[in-house]
């Protein structure tokens, strides 16, 4: 028997065992995080019943179920065990809270709700109960299909609104800006007739614009009018509804429909609701772009540092310090760039930039406050440790044979770096990125202080020259996790947003890594002899 | 080319070093030498220790020259002092001088890669770059500034056809070079040396990591390259030097131990210990 084990042991089988052990709980925990993340977020899009719940003490519920969980009842621990239901109610502005528990002792009886409608709304979440009819300059009609089709004209109108205050009056109001910081810096007599003439021009179009608006706003006449469970009588403008549907009367296709109509929200809508609806574009928008500015500063900064250290220095206990200092830096706690980012990048480099060109505008900050720019050039340093050992890496497995080769045809040593040792390594920079870029991409800490908000007003890039805002404050993925998780006013209706976000968050980081992984394949396909 | 193949063969079914019979050198007679590098007096140190001790010798041109030599002889050490390849060791110095046609390639040549656009190298492991065949031939001509398209491809062409490779690459010439077999590559490594048309061709035990067959190939390109250039080869295997080339160096802990004709010093060797060494005593 002994000897036996001895064998066992000395076959390794034991270690094999272990380590295949090891490989499945990690495998386990990530697959398991990843698929809680994924039902929580995909059930979220799924339209759930709506049900009429009727109590013991007469009353009655509209709502879906949320929730269910077991009452904690520590003075009596014999006693049977009891659960309560979190039942969403909607109907927030005449209720106050949209989230209720029900004991499930107190309820008669639980049936689906017929004819129930959800209306979802611009403002207060959405509204369960029943329609009544449909106001319009005083006649009135019955019917949900008459909603349906007073709703579509009531959307363009919207949108028109929508295109107008956004778009054409906030490049007016723009301009106007410009405008009054030019006045602010010039004295010459010339010049500011000039600008005063541009001005009254402006003032003239901001006018013509406010009177079209007015108009549209005009137009926006039409009612409903719901009636809620307990038989209160509800009006909602037209222009505040962005869909009704009656989940209970849904088939297979309408319920596919209503999920990819939610899912294309959330990805390419603004949020509502500090947040806790609509979709989260602006968010995906400052990840991504984030994420790509630290691309093209960390890969020649990373590159360049590497060939240095080991191409160019020479060898010896500086250059192991150097390197030493470098890993450690990958180890620094990401706050502190964060901290190093306000008080070096924005205080002092952003001051200076606005004390030099922005001046006009002082005391209020262009560059000297949190923007895009500092966050990514922030992350950047935060990333550079990982371009610079995977480059490094590199070109330690560049053969000194391909060096000579090209030295001895007569190439200098940096014809050779460029031409031969730059394209051999160009894998490994990839790879360097492809890491920098997942970090990146799901770092929040930094992002804090140095230009993420929960809400920013508009995007970095937009049509006005010079169409990129490198200074403009931007929303990020991570963030916009941590802002609706736990920042929100109302963390039962936000809960969803977290799941869906953080799943959005992992499938741009996948595919942002996809993506440069293709290309590194691409490359490496001619460089390798077997060319797979 | 059938003549040398015969001959290989006739050579290569010789037993052991030594040749059946003394033969007159067939060169020697009819052929008038023109010296092409001259290596005067020239010794060698890394930090502290002599790898070349005083050698002289006079390469000839259009000439197969052959270094053998055991392992740490100094051989390769010889090889790079002639296109100035050992620059690069730090702590490393040479005495005496190397002159290539009249010109003292350390002193008179300021510019290292003027040097060696004349002196051309080929490494024992093949290095073609990880780059398309064509960008391996056209690597020199396009490093020295050449710009036109067509020339380059003629060149590409002319330089894969010195080395036998273009017909088989042809159709492929956008391939990556490293696809290509460890012969093939060898011989591409040959032609991109060639492309920058040197005078001289140094080749550092060009067949050592090769098998027997790309090991004859390129044994017989080198033999045919010799009308162009003036090819210094390092080896590792007295047959090899035997069969191709015209001159032999036997090196031994940094001195040139002998040096002359191939037949000669393998048949009848000046030197004890280059018996001792091509008869296989030691090395």
């Amino acid at each position: 028997m002994i000897v036996s084990m001895r064998k066992v042991w000395k076959r390794g089988d034991f270690f094999i065992w272990l380590a295949g052990v090891g490989l499945a709980l990690s495998l386990i925990m990530v697959a398991g995080l990843l698929l809680t993340i994924f039902v929580n977020a995909a059930t979220f899009f799924w339209p759930a019943d709506l049900l009429k719940i009727s109590l013991k003490s007469g009353d009655t519920v509209l709502g879906i179920q949320t929730g269910r969980e077991a009452i904690p009842d520590p003075e009596n621990p014999e006693a049977e065990q009891k659960y309560r239901l979190q039942i969403k109610r909607g109907n927030r502005d005449i209720t106050g809270a949209d989230f209720i528990w029900i004991d499930e002792e107190d309820i008669a009886r639980i049936e689906k709700a017929e004819d129930a409608l959800i209306v979802e709304r611009r403002e207060w979440g959405d509204f369960f109960g029943t329609l009544s009819e449909v106001r319009e300059e005083g006649r009135g009609a019955a019917g949900l299909r008459v909603l349906l089709e007073k709703l579509e004209p009531a959307h363009e109108i919207h949108s028109a609104i929508e295109r107008l205050t956004r778009k054409d009056i906030g490049a007016i109001n723009y301009k106007m800006e410009k405008n009054r910081l030019a006045v602010r810096s010039t004295k010459d007599e010339k010049a500011l007739a000039r600008l005063s003439g541009e001005r009254d021009d402006l003032d003239r179009r901001y006018k013509e614009l406010e009177t079209r608006l007015q108009a549209l706003r005009n137009k926006q006449v039409g009612e409903a009018v719901f009636l809620t469970s307990d038989g209160k009588e509800v009006t909602i403008p037209l222009s505040k509804i962005i869909h009704v549907y009656e989940p209970n009367a849904l088939g297979m296709a309408g319920r596919v429909g209503f999920f990819i109509r939610k899912v294309v929200e959330f990805v390419a809508e603004d949020p509502r609701e500090s947040n806790t609806e609509g979709g989260v574009f602006p968010a995906i928008f400052g990840t991504v772009m984030m994420v790509m500015i630290m691309s093209l500063l960390v890969t020649p900064l990373g590159v360049l540092a590497a060939f240095y250290l080991r191409e160019y220095a020479r060898q010896g206990t500086m250059v192991s310090i150097v390197r030493i200092a470098v890993n450690n830096l990958a180890g620094v706690p990401s706050i502190v760039f964060g901290v190093f980012g306000v008080g070096f990048f924005i205080y002092f480099i952003g001051g200076s930039i606005d004390e030099l060109f922005y001046s006009e505008k002082l005391p209020a900050p262009t560059f000297g406050t949190g923007g895009i720019l500092w966050a990514s050039l922030t992350m950047a340093l935060l990333t550079v440790p990982v371009v610079i050992v995977s480059t490094e890496e590199g070109l330690a497995s560049v053969s000194g044979g391909l060096r000579e080769a090209s030295l001895a045809l007569g190439a200098t040593k940096f014809e050779t770096t460029w031409r031969v040792v730059l394209p051999a390594v160009m894998p490994s920079i990839l790879t360097g990125l492809i890491l920098a870029m997942a970090r990146a991409a799901g770092e929040v800490a930094p992002l804090m202080i140095t230009g993420v908000v929960k809400l920013a007003p508009a995007l970095p890039v937009d049509g006005l020259f010079p169409f990129v805002h490198l200074e403009r404050k931007f929303m990020h993925l991570g963030f916009h996790i941590y802002d609706v998780g736990f920042q929100s006013p109302n963390v039962d209706a936000a809960r969803p947003m977290v799941f869906t976000t953080t799943l959005l968050l992992i499938v741009l980081v996948i595919v942002l890594n996809l993506t440069a992984i293709w290309l590194r394949n691409r490359l490496k396909k001619n460089l390798s002899a077997s060319g797979v | 080319m059938s003549k040398i193949q015969l001959e290989n063969e006739k050579k290569i079914k010789i037993p052991g070093m030594k040749f059946d019979k003394p033969a007159p050198h067939p060169d020697k007679a009819e052929e008038n030498l023109t010296p092409m590098v001259d290596i005067d007096r020239v010794s060698f140190f890394y930090e502290q220790a002599q790898a070349l001790k005083n050698i002289s010798m006079s390469i000839s041109k259009n000439k197969v020259t052959a270094f053998i030599g055991p392992s740490g002889c100094g051989k390769s050490t010889l090889l790079r002092c002639l296109n100035r390849l050992n620059d690069l060791v730090e702590g490393a110095r040479m005495e005496g001088a190397i002159r290539i046609g009249d010109q003292d390639i350390y002193r008179d040549i300021s510019d290292v890669s003027v040097l060696r656009k004349r002196v051309g190298m080929v490494f024992q492991k093949f290095n073609p770059f990880p780059k398309t065949i064509f960008e391996n031939a056209a690597y020199g001509p396009l490093l020295h500034g050449l710009k036109d398209k067509k020339e380059l491809a003629s060149i590409v062409e002319k330089s894969l056809r010195a080395t036998a490779l273009w017909d088989e690459v042809k159709d492929r010439l956008n391939d990556s070079a490293l696809r290509l077999s460890g012969g093939q590559q060898q011989r591409l490594c040959i032609a991109r040396a060639v492309a920058v048309e040197p005078e001289v061709l140094l080749m550092d035990e060009p067949c050592s990591a090769l098998d027997p067959l790309a090991t004859a190939r390129i044994e017989e390109l080198m033999v045919n390259l010799k009308e162009k250039y003036t090819i210094v080869v390092v080896t590792h295997n007295m047959q090899q030097a035997a069969r191709i080339s015209d001159y032999t160096g036997f090196l031994l802990l940094g001195e040139l131990i002998e040096f002359g004709p191939t037949e000669e010093l393998f048949t009848r060797p000046a030197d004890s210990r280059t018996e001792d060494y091509i008869t296989g005593r030691f090395g």
